[in-house]
């Protein structure tokens, strides 16, 4: 559960691709270590606020802050130090650097930041906590679709991120895989105590977390008072 | 007498022999956690099944109460199993048809569909999100059937999200 601090805000976001609003006064906030899922039919704009959220995406309007800080104006340098240090992601396919073996590639966040060698010593320490002992000299090509999102949250993870965004971490693995993936992305979060934002259209996956808001149309649905 | 109890008590018999006490601990133990079955549907289940000569009594012990009848599966009574464990079950589309009866008559009335299927989804979440929570802790057979519950709940939200991205069009074309 969250510790009821609030860590991300997002605020009246909009955002427009050419003519086609995506998000249109988007309000949502996750508290420190939250798991917060995002679900919505596709085209909803679920990705896009999640875009929006950890700065890779620029609103058109509205803000977004993180930590006491709006983020959403920063430049793209402040943005992306703040991507690395702070944030950590995982997508549908993993998004593995097919050429490192499974080792590399999840210390490259320790790596981009200049600690070679205590990277792939602290790389080591995730391979038996998420079942991928012995496979570290392993390329991405050779792991099975449930491994190898078990090597991107490791590497979402292994730089001590404050909030993890996942987008349809699931999407490509069949029920079985995606249990073991959500089971291991939410415990491992909870040990760590970070948050984590998941957009998934699949409502097995959004009910690992501690809540879940539905985007449609651009919006935020908020269910009625039940009388 | 329900033909599901009648034949999970011939599973359980198949093993080994056993009393209608040791039965009901062992149906509820593995199938009763949430509808536990009564002693006298136990025992008048086990009557029946010895009329129709699927199960026999092959001891009596006295005791301060009743008798206690050991039981044990037939010939015929492995036959008949094995008879239901093969055969597929028809599914069952309407289990929660008032879900349905709520969205047409809303809409037929003019009342607003989408917050009833805006507060439904967050019911049928929460529910997931328990369900997925007991998982933790819970025993593989427990954990098997929490999975089924799921998929189930699953199934309905696929429904409202469906019907939440057709209400214009059903809104002009339902009539009663």
């Amino acid at each position: 559960m969250s510790n009821g601090t609030t860590l991300l805000t997002g605020r009246g976001l909009h955002k427009s691709f050419g003519p086609t609003p995506a998000l249109r006064g988007v309000d949502m906030s996750v508290d420190a270590g939250e798991v917060l899922a995002v679900m919505g039919p596709s085209g909803a704009g679920k990705s896009t606020l999640l875009h929006c959220l950890a700065g890779i995406l620029t609103p058109d309007s509205g803000d977004v802050t993180f930590d006491g800080q709006r983020i959403d104006h920063l430049p793209d340098w402040q943005r992306s130090r703040l991507r690395r240090k702070s944030f950590g992601f995982v997508f549908q396919f993993g998004q593995l650097v097919p050429e490192l073996p499974v080792l590399e590639n999840i210390a490259l966040p320790l790596l981009l930041a200049g600690r070679g060698r205590r990277a792939m010593a602290a790389a080591e320490t995730w391979l038996p906590r998420l079942g991928l002992a012995g496979l570290g000299r392993r390329l991405p090509g050779e792991l099975s679709g449930g491994q190898g999102q078990r090597v991107a949250i490791a590497r979402a993870l292994i730089a001590g991120p404050r909030l993890v965004f996942a987008d349809e971490p699931t999407g490509s693995l069949d029920s079985v895989a995606a249990d073991e993936v959500m089971e291991l992305l939410v415990s491992t979060a909870k040990t760590e105590r970070t948050g984590v934002v998941v957009v998934t259209h699949e409502p097995r996956v959004a009910a690992y977390a501690d809540r879940t808001v539905t985007v449609r149309d651009g919006f935020v649905v908020q269910p009625a008072a039940v009388p | 007498m329900s033909v599901t109890v009648s034949h999970v008590l011939l599973g359980l018999l198949e093993d080994t022999e056993r009393h209608g006490y040791d039965l009901k601990q062992s149906y509820d133990r593995v199938f009763g956690v949430f509808r536990p079955v009564r002693f006298g549907q136990v025992y008048r289940t086990l009557a029946q099944l010895q009329r129709d000569g699927l199960v026999e009594i092959v001891g009596v012990e006295a005791g301060a109460g009743p008798d206690r009848k050991r039981y044990s599966i037939t010939a015929e009574g492995v036959t008949d199993l094995e008879r239901w464990l093969s055969e597929p079950e028809d599914p069952q589309p309407h289990l929660q048809t008032v879900l349905f009866q709520k969205v047409v008559l809303a809409l037929q009335s003019g009342r607003p569909a989408q917050a009833f299927l805006d507060t439904q989804r967050e019911r049928h979440l929460a529910v997931m999100r328990e369900l997925t929570a007991a998982r933790r802790t819970a025993s593989p057979q427990e954990s098997l059937l929490i999975d089924y519950q799921l998929f189930h709940i699953e199934a309905d939200l696929r429904w409202i999200d469906h019907a939440a991205g057709r209400l214009g069009a059903l809104a002009e074309e339902i009539q009663l």
